[in-house]
């Protein structure tokens, strides 16, 4: 046999992860506990994304469902500082611009008080505001109710409202019905209808609702309205946008206020978002410390093995098969460590998701991020353990035991 | 197949463990290392079996110049040459016998298969075709060295190195083990036993006696065979 002939076998993938896996197959729990430290990290990061994705989803499909062509136009404030109205005829004016399709409006009725009873003192305010309310208001501002009708012609003549959620929850009121009433200023109103809440129309889940001739008739309305909606072709949202102002005020259009709920409704979130940065930094930092558990774990596997690394490198193991063992058994750890993160993650956010209502959605770039980061951190957590064991020499590694 | 020439090794500290060796063995033989304790035994046997190198002098084992094999080759030369037997046995815990010894092939380049196989073939030679299922800890001194001979041997090398294989068995047992390598010798491999028992020592074919670092006495120069 000649030098030439030697030639040190390549040991297969299979037998690789075998060999890499002793460690953890001899230590079980150990090797659990430093590959929960990384699992810690990776759960906390795809849960952190998961939850704003699944959040996100939830606010697109809400505004897929709501439409994002609703505009508003309030009142502002004058230049001396007080507060503005609009036009009694500025509803009109804003019905003229061609692309709208839909307007309608409420007016606030500032002086009359929401009750359940006369019982309760009239100083004891509970949030509720009463508006004038125009019958179309319910298409566009996409408000659906939960229970009863909403106003019509007829009723918007009597003694008639629709609460809003919030309202009705803090009158006490579960549904709408015949016998149920409630005070408005000093007039009994029957509650006819009650809202869910109306997301691209906040105001109106602590409203009580009434007509807008029954208000003028006994709340002593105005007929100025407070906030008027709109509905425009969608391309031309903008465009209307533009003009909304001065449409419907034209007197003095900078004491106007024209805004587009479903960006604030957007806006809300992304506000979110910069918490989520902050969790996901969180996150990165238990992952940090998971891979410095798994290094850790790591050099005393090897300090406690040499007797291990001296005998297989009897067997005739080379440097670098005994390097590649304990970076496998890194990478196996973290990667284990991965796995089971990446799972945990996603049930918390299954979990968490599905108790809001919202649509579950993990990004794969989260998981595959996730696993990528893993075994990057298994790499650099075992490349120094595994250089150490390669480096032993055999006799002092055999002479440990 | 084994050719020592003016082999020194000093470790650091200026500890002189081998103070210059000259030995030859022939393919077949079956020596007995014989030495008061500290004398360089142990060492001398990590230096055949190329698990260290030595300060100075040269080393040929099988036909090849140890010195001059970087560390792949000399991986590979154990793998497939040399059989090592230790005192400790040195086996896997929570690990199947059949699995002890299977494993020892893991670096021959055989499949899993075949490794099984010749494990099997190896714990029945060793005559432990009845322990194969049973983990190190489930077997006695004398039955977890003989697995630790089956793994030594399953890939059939030329060289066995056994380092004090009985230190830690009984009489009853070393016999055991003893008339296993004797076995061995007779099927044509080389043996080189470390051994503190004069008797077992006596009984085989070529003593070499090692003081200070230096063969004092070896009986093959007496008759040179
Ligand atoms: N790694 C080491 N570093 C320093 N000195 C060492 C080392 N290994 C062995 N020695 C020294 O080298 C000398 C020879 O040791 P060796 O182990 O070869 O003796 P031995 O003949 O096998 O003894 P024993 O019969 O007790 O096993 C001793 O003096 C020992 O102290
Ligand atoms: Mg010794």
């Amino acid at each position: 046999m000649t030098a030439a002939a030697l030639r040190p076998a390549r040991l297969g993938p299979r037998d690789v992860v075998r060999v890499g896996a002793v460690g953890l197959r001899t230590r079980p729990m150990r090797a659990f506990l430093s590959a929960l430290g990384i699992a810690i990290g990776i759960a906390a990061m795809v849960a952190v994304v998961g939850v704003s994705a699944s959040s996100r989803a939830d606010l697109d499909r809400a505004l897929a469902a709501l439409g994002t062509n609703l505009l508003t136009v309030a009142p502002g404030s004058t230049l001396t500082g007080e507060r503005a109205r609009l036009p009694v005829e500025s509803e009109a004016m804003v019905a003229r611009i061609a692309p709208v399709r839909e307007v309608s409006a409420v007016g606030l009725l500032e002086d009359a008080k929401v009750y359940r009873t006369s019982r309760i003192p009239e100083t004891d305010t509970n949030g509720i505001a009463a508006y004038a309310t125009r019958t179309d208001l319910r298409a566009a501002t996409g408000a659906a109710l939960r229970s009863g009708t909403w106003l019509n012609g007829a009723t918007a003549s009597f003694p008639a409202t629709v609460l809003g959620s919030t309202a009705a929850r803090r009158l006490g009121i579960g549904h709408a019905g015949p016998d149920v009433q409630v005070l408005i200023g000093r007039t009994l109103f029957t509650v006819v209808g009650v809202l869910d809440p109306a997301p691209l129309a906040p105001e109106l889940d602590s409203a009580a609702l009434v007509g807008w001739p029954v208000a003028q008739a006994r709340l002593g309305f105005d007929g100025h309205p407070t906030t008027i909606y709109t509905r425009s072709r969608d391309a031309s949202v903008e465009q209307v946008r533009e003009v909304l102002g001065a449409t419907a005020n034209p007197e003095a259009p900078n004491e106007v206020a024209v805004s587009r709920p479903s960006d604030a409704l957007a806006a809300r979130k992304a506000a979110g978002e910069a918490f989520t940065g902050l969790l996901l930094g969180l996150g990165a930092v238990a992952l940090l410390v998971g891979g410095v558990g798994v290094a850790n774990t790591m050099v005393i596997s090897v300090l406690e093995r040499r007797a291990e690394i001296g005998l297989r490198r009897s067997l005739g193991a080379t440097r670098s098969q005994i390097r590649t063992q304990f970076l496998a058994e890194s990478l196996l750890l973290s990667l284990l460590g991965g796995a089971g993160g990446a799972l945990l993650g996603t049930l918390v956010t299954a979990v968490y998701a599905l108790y809001q209502g919202w649509p579950v959605v993990i990004p794969a770039w989260a998981v595959a991020g996730g696993m990528a980061a893993t075994l990057v951190i298994g790499a650099v957590a075992g490349l120094y353990p595994a250089v150490r064991a390669s480096r032993l020499s055999p006799t002092e590694a055999l002479s440990a035991a | 197949m084994i050719a020592l020439r003016d082999v020194t090794k000093e470790y650091a500290g200026g500890v002189r463990a081998l103070a210059g060796v000259s030995l030859h063995v022939e393919p077949g033989e079956l020596v007995a290392i014989v030495g008061p304790s500290g004398s360089g035994k142990s060492t001398m046997l990590n230096v055949l079996g190329t698990l260290d190198r030595p300060t100075s002098g040269t080393v040929h084992i099988a036909g090849h110049d140890v010195g001059r094999l970087p560390d792949a080759k000399l991986s590979a030369l154990r793998a497939h040459q040399i059989g090592f037997v230790f005192q400790q046995f040195h086996l896997a815990q929570g690990t199947k016998a059949i699995d002890n010894v299977a494993d020892g092939l893991l670096y021959t380049g055989l499949g899993p298969g075949a490794r099984r196989r010749r494990a099997a073939q190896a714990l029945e030679r060793v005559g432990l075709g009845h322990r194969m299922g049973h983990e190190a800890h489930e077997l006695s001194g004398g039955e977890r060295q003989r697995v630790a001979i089956a793994r030594a041997v399953a890939g059939d090398p030329a060289l066995l190195l056994a380092d004090e294989p009985t230190g830690a068995l009984d009489s009853a047992s070393g016999d055991g083990v003893m008339a296993l390598l004797r076995g061995l010798h007779e099927a044509g491999t080389t043996v080189v036993i470390i051994t503190h028992d004069r008797e077992i020592a006596a009984s085989l074919p070529r003593q070499v006696r090692m003081r200070d670092g230096l063969i004092t006495d070896d009986s093959a120069a007496a008759v040179p065979s």
